[in-house]
């Protein structure tokens, strides 16, 4: 019999200890399928967040360095400076990457650092019990904003991807989701494509994945992708939102 | 200092301009380009220490340096140092505080420096040099206990260090690819099991054994780290207890005594953390009255009098702020101790 | 023997420049030597300092609260430094800047009007070498041949800087020589 479907080997025979109907399993394994089809596990150094990923080294069977919280870029751009020929990539969370982390963040975009964040935007705080988070919509009720985010107290929702976007120093940046398997495809190919910038030493790449969290948000996996596909994409629309090779290819084009 | 660092063999440097310790940035950024090096200056402290983390995990001899407000944002990421159990050296460039203080030279960081300065259950090897050439020296054997520790180790001098200029000799520029090699570091799972470097242990038990694991570290360090100086110590009736600038100006103070016949002598703590608390005991079976100067309101005074126990008589005399006394000022409140006290 | 000097002056003056050629020439001589800058928050038009101490013992302080010689700018530094100078110290002082003189009557005064002179070889920045010469000529704190050799070595890289840095320092050291500068 043949065998069609397996773990990859860049993943750990360890099982998940995410919430059922949590984004981080699906994108775990999109990750691992990437640097393994690649050929990527022996020069693959990923840095984990805090936050719910924080346990991702259990999974990922590549080399791991942990970062305090916000500080991804930062240790990934010691990382990379060291070794110019490995692919380094964070993965990080919403307030890890879009609060506490964003002068990180920013800065590794506009020096161009050869390294991949992967940011999982599920517009809530998920390890610490819910709050409110950078990326948190207007009008949604979390435990620190209760009765729904108002702008005047709150500020907005803040859309870091199309921030890094006008550093000059980033070289591809898009934003998918986990909800569909089509869209799983979408971020798999983006994540490829990131990774590829990366070892071609373009510039900053960060592939933005929008990802349901039904415990915090209280609603059913089902109703937390739903969530996810006809409200957040409102305020964090999906696609490629900066391409440097592809506007290349338009140059050689004409 | 950064010529002596570079010649350890550290090839990567991060941090962010802060006075008075610009200089040793801008000498690495200029010269480490030419030994193949990587110099970054990043958007705060934070990101430079932890810069520093990483360059660490990929198993590099990396450095970063700051002056007092800057260190205390480095804080988070000594913290993760001693956690992740990751060589680096740090260099503290003191400065008049708290808040933003001013830009004199000061040693008001001590407590912060010799006990750990970050959250957590952890140490920092803390060496005080007090010359231009101890500076260089220390610099240049921090790397080499940092790697054999797997530990941060860090150079408290002041702003009077940072900015001063003495003729040096310069140690051996090592080979880098002949340094010892680092079979822990993230270098990629090429022929080996993956690594991951973590300092979450979320099981008490298991955070527990980690703590223990790095107390016995400690121990180790305290028992072959001591670094200290006597001077004129074997006949005194009196011991001026001092480190760095300060131990610089009591040394003068020192000469000054003896020139009026009075028996001073100095004892110069080296090494900060571990501190020489044994030699210090060992010296009070004999002297019975220590004078504590530092240029600060009184902080290394709480290791002498856990050193001492009450053996003997401790006096203190500081000056916070980044006044910075001359050695005449010393010698004349030690002959006053001496009449006051009736020494000898 | 342990000698501290002062140089004191406007930012941009080049007071820093002089501490640092005589530190580098006690070096050539391989004397101890400490060299301690100090300035303002601001980088031009504050006031500047440098403290040199030159011994052949090893030097406790890098500071200087009773210098042996100062060497003064411009008329702030006359004011901030002239009440330090040990009891038969010696001031220089840039008579073209400087109005004022000291109200000691304990300390020796010599003058040089070093933009005057630095102006007449062309070079404007060089008043600042133009006072180093004559204050060797006077102290003979290190030869004139360690300090030509420390403005060699510290400008190696500035090709003209350092022709005129000699030159100016020639002019220094022989203008005190004929005139004498004492007041």
């Amino acid at each position: 019999m043949k065998k069609v479907f397996g773990r990859p080997k860049t993943l750990k025979p360890n099982p998940y200890h995410y919430c059922p109907g949590c984004g981080h399993s699906l994108l775990h394994r999109v990750v691992a399928e990437v640097i393994e089809e690649m050929g990527a596990e022996e020069i693959a150094i990923g840095v984990p967040p805090a936050g719910c990923a924080v346990l991702a080294y259990n999974y990922f069977d590549v080399d791991m360095g942990e970062a305090a919280h916000g500080r991804g870029a930062a240790l990934a751009t010691g990382l990379k400076r060291v070794l110019p020929d490995h692919l380094v990539f964070t993965y990080q969370g919403d307030g890890d990457i879009a609060a506490i982390g964003t002068a990180e963040t920013v800065h590794a975009a506009n020096r161009g650092e050869k390294i991949t964040c992967i940011f999982v935007n599920n517009a809530v705080y998920g390890m610490t019990g819910g709050q409110m988070a950078p990326t948190t919509l207007l009008g949604q009720t979390t435990t620190t904003s209760p009765g729904g985010r108002v702008e005047n107290r709150d500020g907005f929702p803040l859309n870091l991807s199309e921030m890094l976007a006008i550093t000059r120093g980033s070289a591809y940046i898009e934003r998918t989701s986990v909800t569909s398997p089509a869209g799983i495809r979408a971020t798999k190919k983006a994540i490829r494509k990131a990774f590829e910038i990366q070892l071609q030493g373009l510039g900053f790449t960060l592939v933005e994945v929008l990802s349901p969290c039904p415990t915090n948000l209280k609603m059913s996996p089902l109703e937390a992708c739903k969530w996810v596909d006809t409200e957040m994409v409102n305020f964090f629309p999906l696609g490629v939102i900066k391409d440097i090779t592809a506007s290349e290819e338009a140059q050689d084009a004409h | 200092m950064a010529e002596a660092a570079i010649r350890a063999g550290c090839r990567y440097y991060f941090g962010y301009p802060i006075t008075p310790q610009n200089e040793l940035p801008e000498y690495m950024s200029k010269r480490l380009p030419e030994v193949g090096g990587i110099f970054v200056q990043a958007e705060s402290e934070i990101a430079s220490i932890n810069m520093v983390i990483g360059a660490s995990m990929a198993g590099a001899r990396v450095m970063t340096s700051s002056s007092s407000p800057g260190i205390s944002l480095k804080q988070e990421g000594i913290s993760y140092l001693g956690g992740l159990e990751l060589p680096a050296v740090i260099v503290n460039m003191m400065r008049g505080g708290p808040g933003l203080g001013n830009i004199a030279p000061s040693q008001s960081d001590y407590f912060q420096a010799t006990r750990g300065g970050g959250h957590g259950d952890y140490r920092t090897i803390v060496l005080a040099p007090a010359s231009g050439q101890e500076l260089c020296d220390l610099t240049y054997k921090a790397f080499d206990l940092a790697d054999h520790y797997r530990n941060p180790v860090l150079i408290l001098a002041d702003g009077m260090m940072g900015q001063m200029m003495e003729p040096v000799r310069f140690p051996v520029l090592r080979d880098v690819e002949r340094l010892p090699k680092k079979p822990w570091a993230l270098t990629g799972a090429k022929g080996r099991k993956s690594h991951f470097i973590r300092s979450l242990i979320l099981d008490p038990e298991q955070m527990e054994e980690h703590n223990w694991k790095l107390m016995r570290k400690y121990e180790q360090i305290a028992d072959s780290e001591i670094r200290y100086e006597s001077f004129k110590t074997d006949d005194a009736d009196l011991v001026i207890v001092a480190f760095g600038t300060a131990a610089r100006i009591a040394k003068a103070a020192v000469k000054r005594a003896r020139g009026e016949g009075l028996k001073v002598g100095l004892f110069r703590p080296i090494s900060l953390w571990p501190y020489p608390s044994k030699a210090l005991r060992d010296l009070a079976k004999r002297v019975k009255h220590f004078f504590v100067f530092e240029l600060n309101a009184g902080q290394m005074i709480e290791d002498v009098h856990l050193a001492l126990g009450g053996e003997a008589d401790v006096f203190f005399y500081g000056r916070p702020g980044g006044v910075v006394p001359n050695p005449a000022e010393i010698s004349r409140i030690v002959s006053r101790q001496f009449f006051q006290k009736e020494i000898g | 023997m342990l000698i501290k000097t002062i140089f004191a002056g406007f930012g941009g003056q080049g007071v820093l420049s002089m501490g640092y050629v005589l530190a580098y020439a006690a070096m050539v001589e391989e004397l101890q030597v400490t060299y301690l800058p100090a300035y303002g928050a601001e980088v031009r038009g504050g006031t500047a300092n440098c403290t040199v101490a030159i011994s052949n013992e090893e030097i406790a302080s890098p500071i200087a609260s009773a210098p042996d010689n100062v060497v003064v700018m411009n008329n702030p530094s006359l004011e901030k430094f002239q009440h330090q100078i040990v009891t038969g110290g010696v001031m220089f002082v840039n008579s073209n800047l400087v109005e004022q003189r000291p109200v000691r009557g304990d300390i020796i005064l010599y003058e040089i009007p070093c933009n005057d002179l630095a102006h007449e070889l062309g070079s404007d920045q060089s008043a600042n070498m133009v006072m180093l010469g004559g204050f060797i000529e006077k102290t003979g704190l290190v030869k004139l041949d360690s300090i030509r050799s420390a403005i060699k070595d510290v400008f190696k890289e500035k090709k003209k800087a350092k022709e005129m840095n000699l030159k100016a320092l020639d002019v220094g050291f022989d203008y005190m020589r004929k005139n004498g500068g004492k007041v």
